[in-house]
């Protein structure tokens, strides 16, 4: 497909740890490519990914569109099993769907039948262990759901359907959903692509809350190298399609962060490094055809 | 909201008080015969006056037509389902379930009879295959069209096949399922008037026969406003339940922006 990309070498200052290093990650995968399609002449959306992610790690991913980004997640989560490789989450292979993971999508997919609670209450209902008991404990889960509503300003909107909410009220809503079963690990994909910049940078700082409350793992996709500064303890570039990861670097910047500390040099530096890393491979792909996702 | 709901039914009806009347004056004006185009004060009268015995038959129609109507929709619902989880089958079984469709009920009905003899039984029979059709097709197409996206919620979850069926395909396809239990119920009515005035001695239907083979048109006109109410009176029951169990699907009027 394009064999430039792959043809090039890495230019990784901080590479990604290799086979043995990702033993106690709680995200390993393992030279990993996907094919979607045909298993020969398919379109290749992954080749040789290798990344390692810790527990408790905070987690960007950023690069040009179409790179596979969303693949990858979907790989993560089981949604889709790798064409190669291997991808392990808490030391074990997945091959479907698990169980342990919070996802939130840019589309905020609410079940249009259901209020706003019960959309954030959905995965107690599919989850184990909450399943057993959803019944009997139907009053602390409605507490607990409420909790996490008011958290991310959605206090006295439980009651309405999904239709009733701004795009920005469901992009919250979903990010409760993503979390009310406490998953130790959390797959968001470019989860406020949608939103304005105002709303948006809002629920940085409330996702940053939410994270250091509990300090799941977590995953984020996103376009936006601001967002990938402001949030992750380690941002990490793909390349064009075929994806793969070609820039990995730590975010030096304590936390809680605040709006303001996207001006510091370092994190400017470090925007200006991205962007130049990203910018790289988009002038080789201006030919290629911008398959999305 | 309320008033404008009360103002639907304030109208309806007044159509149909002024379609009557307008009929009535009609048929003054232009010195109508009873044996050919009764007047609906006459027929009016004989709902009134033969009360009781047009009660008999319009219960046993009604019986008829409910029996019917619940096995068709049980079978379509089950065969929907079936079709409807699956591209495949969907495609292969639509042409057939044409086919079927495409065949006048009507042509069944001597074959129910030879098979299960004159009476209830046809008629049935002919109400229930005749609502099969639509409630197969809104089901399937109701599952076939769910979004990837909203199964994909409970996938990513680990949830089971039975899971998704339940928590997503089956609300997702409720307000397609309204839709089809609205034709049928009254596709349903036709089935079993069909097959009385074939093969039957009770019912509206063999009541029109015999009221028509005596010129008693009166009485036949009865017949057809008795099946007109019970048929109007059934999809209200579905419409008002539709909009219980579906109003997340029917949000025109009222819209909070955030």
């Amino acid at each position: 497909m394009n064999d430039l990309a792959t043809a090039r070498p890495a230019e990784t200052d901080d590479p990604p740890g290799g086979p043995g290093a990702s033993a106690g990650a709680a995200v390993a995968l393992e030279r990993v490519a996907l094919r979607y399609g045909d298993p020969e002449t398919g379109t290749l959306a992954l080749k040789d990914t290798e990344l390692a992610v810790g527990e408790g790690e905070f987690v960007a991913i950023v690069g040009p569109s179409g790179c596979g980004k969303s693949t990858l997640m979907k790989l993560i989560s089981g949604l889709n099993p790798a064409t190669e490789g291997r991808v392990s989450v808490a030391g074990e292979v997945v091959t479907r769907p698990i169980k342990i993971v919070g996802m939130a999508f840019q589309n905020p997919t609410m079940l249009p039948w259901r209020r706003t609670i019960d959309n954030v209450l959905l995965p107690l209902r599919i989850v184990r262990p909450y399943r057993e008991s959803f019944r009997r404990d139907r009053e602390r889960n409605t507490a607990r759901a409420e909790a996490l509503l008011r958290r991310v300003g959605l206090h006295g909107f439980s009651r309405k359907y999904p239709w009733q909410l701004s795009g920005g009220m469901l992009q919250r809503a979903s990010l409760c959903r993503a979390l009310i079963h406490e998953p130790s690990l959390l797959l968001l994909d470019e989860p406020f692509g949608a939103l304005d910049a105002f709303t948006r940078e809002e629920l940085w700082g409330v996702l940053q809350a939410l994270w250091m409350d509990r300090r799941p793992t977590v995953l984020l996709v996103t376009h936006d190298l601001r967002e990938a500064v402001y949030l992750a303890d380690r941002v990490v570039v793909m390349s064009a399609r075929p994806g793969r990861i070609i820039f990995d670097r730590r975010v030096e910047l304590a936390r809680p962060r605040a709006l303001d500390d996207l001006f510091r040099d370092t994190a400017v530096q470090l925007i200006h490094d991205l962007r130049a890393r990203i910018e790289h491979f988009q002038l080789d792909e201006t030919a290629g055809d911008g398959l999305e996702e | 909201m309320k008033k404008l709901k009360e103002l639907n039914w304030f109208w309806s009806a007044l159509i149909i008080l002024g379609f009557f009347l307008i009929w009535e004056l009609v048929c003054l004006a232009t010195n109508m015969p009873d044996f050919i185009l009764p007047r609906p004060s006459q027929f009016a009268v004989v709902l009134v006056d033969q009360f009781h015995g047009i009660q008999r038959h319009g219960l046993q129609t009604l019986m008829t037509t409910t029996t019917g109507f619940a096995g068709g929709v049980l079978v379509g619902v089950i065969i929907g389902a079936i079709i409807g989880s699956s591209k495949v089958l969907y495609n292969a079984c639509y042409p057939m379930l044409v086919g079927f469709y495409s065949i006048p009920k009507v042509a069944l009905v001597p074959v129910f009879v030879v098979w299960f003899g004159i009476g209830t039984v046809p008629a049935i029979l002919t109400s229930l295959v005749i609502c099969i059709f639509p409630v197969v097709v809104n089901v399937a197409t109701g599952l076939a069209t769910t979004e990837p996206e909203l199964e994909d919620v409970l996938r990513a979850l680990g949830a089971s096949k039975l899971d998704i069926l339940w928590h997503v395909g089956l609300p997702r396809s409720l307000p397609y399922f309204f839709a089809s239990l609205k034709i049928a119920i009254t596709l349903s009515f036709v089935g079993t008037v069909v097959s009385e005035t074939v093969a039957a001695n009770l019912g509206i239907g063999s009541m029109m026969v015999l009221a028509s083979s005596d010129f008693n048109m009166p009485l036949v006109f009865a017949g057809l406003v008795l099946l007109a109410s019970m048929g109007i009176g059934l999809y209200a029951c579905f419409a008002v339940l539709e909009r219980r169990m579906t109003g997340w699907a029917q949000r025109k009027t009222e819209f909070v922006s955030g």
